[in-house]
């Protein structure tokens, strides 16, 4: 039991795909300039990742090494296809702000990454945890990426508006810096230089 | 001719898959820790980019696209442009398993180097971008898309040989412990991404 619990929280911090394992990270550049698409985003590559990885082990006897990569995709995709029309359906205008970026969840190399290195070689259980820590893990960075660059980019938290008018009236202007996909790749440095300053264990 | 040349010049400086739209950002990270290593992936990703783009390019005029069925009597209305992601993403994973079976059977070294990053070339987002980026630019000939894709793909190879080299270097430099490997290269990235978007915007 903790060491299914352990499959869960681990990548949360101390092996976090972005951080750590360094995958997926095209799209956290991407989606990350507001804090609403930002979490819808988590969510859907939570789902993809845990069941793909669900999927995969439950076939992984079945399937010859030549094609892995082929039937790993179509699984992939079939579920991004999933997610994309209940996106659709539900939340209209975040599937519209994320646009191609739920297709290119199929290229996400998180998924890729942990069904080539663990769905492979392990039960569907263990696989299934596996996937929703992965995906929280990559969940939570975005989230943390999004935030900082919607107060200081746009002023606003989850489309609210959070700095007082006396303090534009003072001079404070928004940096737009931050709404660049640049400035997303060294926040995710800065956020890696904190993690591995508080944890010594990941340092190289 | 003057057209070719345009497309080339701009797919490698202007319009750069790494620094320009980030894309194929995972691999990029983690495989440019020495030139030799990143050398090998960047051919790789060369020739991957030169055979799915033009072979997507004709799927895409032949098969996918609103009326391209045109060739076959009874077939004038059919559009299969929302099968585009799937059959690209096949082509590419097909053609990924090729280049492994070759790089294993002909140059076992690299094989060994490239590791996990070689099945992945299969979800890295640069290809697919690079695909739905000919699709979406909608070029005219099979020779205009095939120039696009390899001049794609050296505009990647460059980025990771500019970014391996500077690496070397960073080895001999003094940053504080934390920020050492990954979160530098984040940084550097950014820094990177934001010179290059000098370029944006220039025509030829």
């Amino acid at each position: 039991m903790a060491k299914l619990t352990k499959l869960l929280t681990d990548p949360i911090n101390l092996n976090n795909p972005i951080t750590v394992q360094i995958l997926g990270i095209c799209s956290a550049l991407a989606v990350t300039v507001k804090l609403e698409p930002a979490v819808v985003m988590s969510l859907s590559v939570i789902f993809v990742t845990a069941l793909s990885n669900f999927i995969i082990s439950l076939l992984r006897n079945t399937i010859p090494t030549r094609i892995r990569i082929i039937v790993q995709l179509v699984v992939i995709a079939s579920l991004v296809i999933i997610v994309d029309q209940f996106l659709k359906a539900f939340v209209y205008d975040v599937s519209k702000q994320l646009s191609v970026f739920v297709g290119l969840i199929i290229t996400n190399c998180i998924i890729m990454g942990r069904l080539e290195a663990f769905a492979l070689g392990n039960k569907p259980i263990p696989a299934l945890l596996d996937g929703i820590g992965n995906g929280a893990g990559y969940g939570l960075i975005l989230i943390i990426v999004a935030f900082f660059r919607e107060l200081l980019g746009s002023g606003t938290i989850w489309n609210v508006n959070v700095i007082p008018q006396s303090l534009y009236a003072a001079g404070y202007v928004n940096n737009g810096l931050m709404i660049l996909p640049p400035m997303a790749l060294i926040l995710v440095g800065v956020i890696i230089w904190v993690q591995k300053g508080v944890f010594k264990s990941l340092q190289d | 001719m003057e057209n070719i040349l345009n497309i080339f010049v701009k797919s490698i400086f202007i319009e750069n898959l790494v620094f320009a739209y980030f894309l194929g950002m995972c691999s990029y990270i983690a495989v440019s820790k020495t030139v030799k290593t990143a050398t090998g992936l960047g051919f790789a990703v060369i020739f991957v980019m030169g055979i799915t783009v033009p072979v997507n390019y004709l799927l895409e005029k032949y098969v996918l696209s609103a009326g391209a069925l045109h060739w076959i009597p009874g077939l004038e209305n059919v559009d299969l442009s929302f099968l585009s992601f799937i059959v690209f993403i096949a082509v590419i994973a097909s053609m990924v398993q090729l280049v492994e079976m070759i790089v294993e059977r002909f140059a076992p070294a690299l094989y060994a180097n490239l590791g996990i990053f070689l099945p992945l070339i299969a979800v890295n987002c640069a290809i697919l971008g690079a695909s739905l980026f000919m699709q979406e630019r909608a070029y005219s000939t099979l020779g205009e898309a095939t120039t696009y894709g390899i001049g794609s793909g050296i505009g990647w190879f460059l980025a990771i040989v500019i970014m391996a080299a500077i690496r070397e270097k960073l080895k001999y430099s003094n940053p504080p412990k934390p920020l050492r490997g990954v979160g530098l290269t984040f940084i550097i990235t950014g820094l990177l991404g934001i010179a290059f978007m000098a370029f944006m915007g220039i025509n030829l």
